[in-house]
């Protein structure tokens, strides 16, 4: 009996990420949760500008690329469209926390029955290293080469807590995918969140932690350190609400 | 013919957009033609299926039209000159992808701010499409409410058929201005679009919505097939309307709201004896060059009147190919052209050229 | 009994299903694939006890776990 294959919700083409870059590995739960929910033939998934710009050749399902930032815009014109298409979002940190800051919290604040998948990876992957609004404070980038100067530019952007404040939001998780125990947990988070969308329960989020060996200067097996090390205490993983919870 | 009622050209845009089967209103309010959305807000909860939602920017409220253009289901949005700078990034994907939508920009003048007074001066940003990349959208210039009623109709026949976005460009005087219109519109046609995401239903391979290409010779092949359709959409779809223009010597070009009063200039020269006509282009793009140049042959001088610092009058001496002068008659940050204006113009034309 | 398969090809050789394995027995082949990489694969797959850690580790769906 196979125990583990590539899911159906993908498709046979060759990832382009980076070696090891957990991307690839998230790609893959959001498309064993589309194949254990039955909902492929429904599902319509949103691309988002960033290394996962090519989503749309990945999941096997029919896919809207967005212009940066403006995923979860095209996502509710998608799901208004028809609420019985299962919607989703798979967007990185610059795509989200930056340039689609408004079009993440008006979704979330009009609790629009859709799925984000929020891939934080704490840099800009496509174009190469540059500083992210969640790049950790004294991260060296492209873009902060002496670090990430808080008094200059700023502190990250934490986007589970900030969404945690707004009332439309239904179910907001935090959680990793640098070792075994943490992406089972990731994967039950993503079931939870397309659950909720076809139980027509309202806005949730997923916000993945993430590697980019690349960009980071790492090889695979450090990065998966220095996410543990690193981002999971500025980014403390868990839930951030959940209504469906409070509700009962 | 049905029964006529009094509305307000943005009232009766919204509600054409309705009977032309539109179900999705995406909006942001903004003077003159917030009425467009209070309108939908009013309308669509009543419509099965019908759907009004303010966003929270003209930038989503754009790329919601994107999402649901790309379920193959018709859908709109309206706004004026600022917010249609905003839209230019959605309108460029719109574009980009291949999808129809329909676009409604009553203009007030600019650039910036500007004012909340009419104006035509988003010729170029309409015509030349606005966004970044070659693209083109249909660009439709109504003069009358009536023709709002059948251009917003048209535009999603027309945007449907050729797979491109698709423009009303009025201006905050059409907007306003209340008339007797008919909705009776006929049928819609329906167009196959096997391209649109409707879910796979595990039956066949998925759709990709997309305007990204990686590779070069790929980009250039669907540009390049994208022209061909715009070719066609030149060679079938301009409209245009010729008054008095059998024995004209002075031809005036204007849309919209400056064709409205041309024409009463027009009446007014003809009286004193000045054979002046005009061709009021219909459609922006596709610009009706070949009636402006057959027209170049006739006449002796061309007055190109319009609310804006002299856009369409580059598009008259491209068409007529710079065979015979072309004055410029303009008004602009909100100030419209009076028929005394445009009189004076017809009257410097006349003088000009001679005999011939 | 326990068999992992890996599509050699398609994988980049980023090592995370090496640390991975509670068995320790997945390690990076010395020789290349298609693509330039040295492969993951079991070096002794007797002792494979089908947790799947591997295949849960990778991100490029290298591997097949069958039990």
């Amino acid at each position: 009996m196979t125990v583990f294959q590539k899911p159906k919700a993908l498709t046979n083409n060759v990832l382009h990420y980076c070696p090891g870059c957990t991307h690839g590995i998230i790609h893959r739960l959001v498309a064993e949760v589309i194949d254990e929910l039955g909902v492929q033939g429904r599902t319509i998934g949103v691309a988002s500008v960033g290394c996962s710009v090519f989503s749309y050749n990945y999941f096997n399902v029919d896919m809207v690329q967005a212009a940066h930032g403006r995923a979860p815009a095209v996502a509710t014109g998608v799901k208004r469209s028809d609420a019985n298409n299962i919607v989703f979002t798979y967007q990185g940190d610059g795509d989200l926390a930056a340039i689609g800051t408004a079009e993440t919290v008006h979704a979330a604040a009009r609790g629009e029955n859709i799925t984000v998948i929020f891939v934080n990876n704490a840099i800009y992957g496509m174009t190469g290293g540059q500083m992210a609004p969640t790049t950790l404070p004294g991260q060296i980038t492209q873009t902060s080469p002496y670090g990430r100067d808080v008094n200059t530019v700023g502190y990250p952007v934490k986007v589970c807590e900030m969404l945690s404040q707004v009332d439309g939001a239904t179910y907001l998780e935090r959680v990793a995918v640098n070792n075994v125990k943490n992406i089972k947990k990731a994967k039950e988070a993503i079931k939870k969140a397309f659950q909720n969308q076809i139980d027509g329960k309202g806005f949730s989020l997923v916000e993945v932690l993430s590697t980019c060996p690349t960009n980071w200067g790492k090889s695979p097996v450090d990065a998966l350190g220095w996410l543990e090390e690193n981002m999971i205490p500025y980014y403390p993983l868990g839930v951030y609400k959940d209504k469906t919870k409070e509700e009962k | 013919m049905s029964e006529k009622v009094l509305m307000k050209g943005n009232e009766a845009m919204a509600e054409a957009a309705i009977m032309a089967g539109c179900k999705h209103y995406f909006g942001y309010p903004i003077t003159p033609q917030t009425e467009v959305a209070a309108y939908m807000s009013k309308r669509l909860p009543k419509v099965d299926g019908g759907v009004f939602l303010q966003a929270e920017s003209e930038v989503a409220a754009i790329n919601m039209v994107i999402g649901v253009a790309s379920t193959g289901k018709r859908v709109m949005t309206s706004s004026s000159s600022p917010g249609v700078s905003l839209k230019s990034e959605g309108l460029s994907y719109l574009a980009g992808c291949d999808l129809p939508a329909l676009v409604i920009n009553v203009q007030r003048g600019g650039p910036g701010l500007g004012g909340i007074q009419p104006s035509q001066s988003d010729y170029f940003q309409a015509t030349r499409g606005g966004g970044h990349g070659d693209y083109h959208m249909l660009v439709l210039a109504p003069d009358s409410v009536q023709e709002m009623v059948n251009l917003t109709f048209k535009g999603f026949d027309l945007a449907e058929k050729y797979r491109m976005p698709a423009m009303i460009l009025a201006d905050g005087t059409m907007g306003q201005m209340m008339e007797p219109v008919s909705l009776d519109m006929g049928e819609v046609t329906k167009y196959e679009k096997n391209w649109a995401l409707t879910g796979t239903k595990c039956e066949r391979e998925p759709n990709i919505v997309n305007s990204l290409y990686i590779d070069p010779a790929e980009l250039e092949k669907i540009n390049f097939e994208r022209y061909e359709r715009y070719k066609m959409v030149e060679e079938n779809e301009v409209m245009y309307e010729e008054y008095l223009m059998d024995d004209a010597e002075i031809c005036i070009v204007a849309f919209g709201v400056a064709a409205r009063v041309s024409k009463n200039a027009i009446d007014e020269a003809r009286k004193k004896g000045i054979k002046v006509g005009m061709i009021r282009p219909i459609t922006l793009w596709p610009f009706p060059k070949d009636v402006l140049n057959k027209a170049a042959d006739k006449v002796k001088a061309f007055v190109s009147v319009e609310l804006s610092m002299g856009q369409m009058i580059e598009d008259v001496k491209l068409s007529i190919e710079c065979k015979k002068p072309v004055l410029l008659c303009n008004r602009v940050g909100g100030m419209i052209t009076t028929t005394d204006d445009v009189l004076k113009s017809i009257e410097e034309a006349a003088k000009i050229g001679g005999e011939n | 009994m326990a068999k992992v398969t890996f599509n050699e090809n398609l994988c980049k050789g980023c090592g995370l299903c090496v640390t991975a394995c509670p068995k320790k027995i997945v390690a990076l082949k010395d020789d290349l694939n298609a693509k330039g990489y040295h492969p993951a694969t079991v070096v002794s797959p007797d002792d494979c006890i089908g947790c799947a850690f591997c295949a849960t580790m990778c991100p490029d769906c290298v591997i097949t776990v069958e039990k």
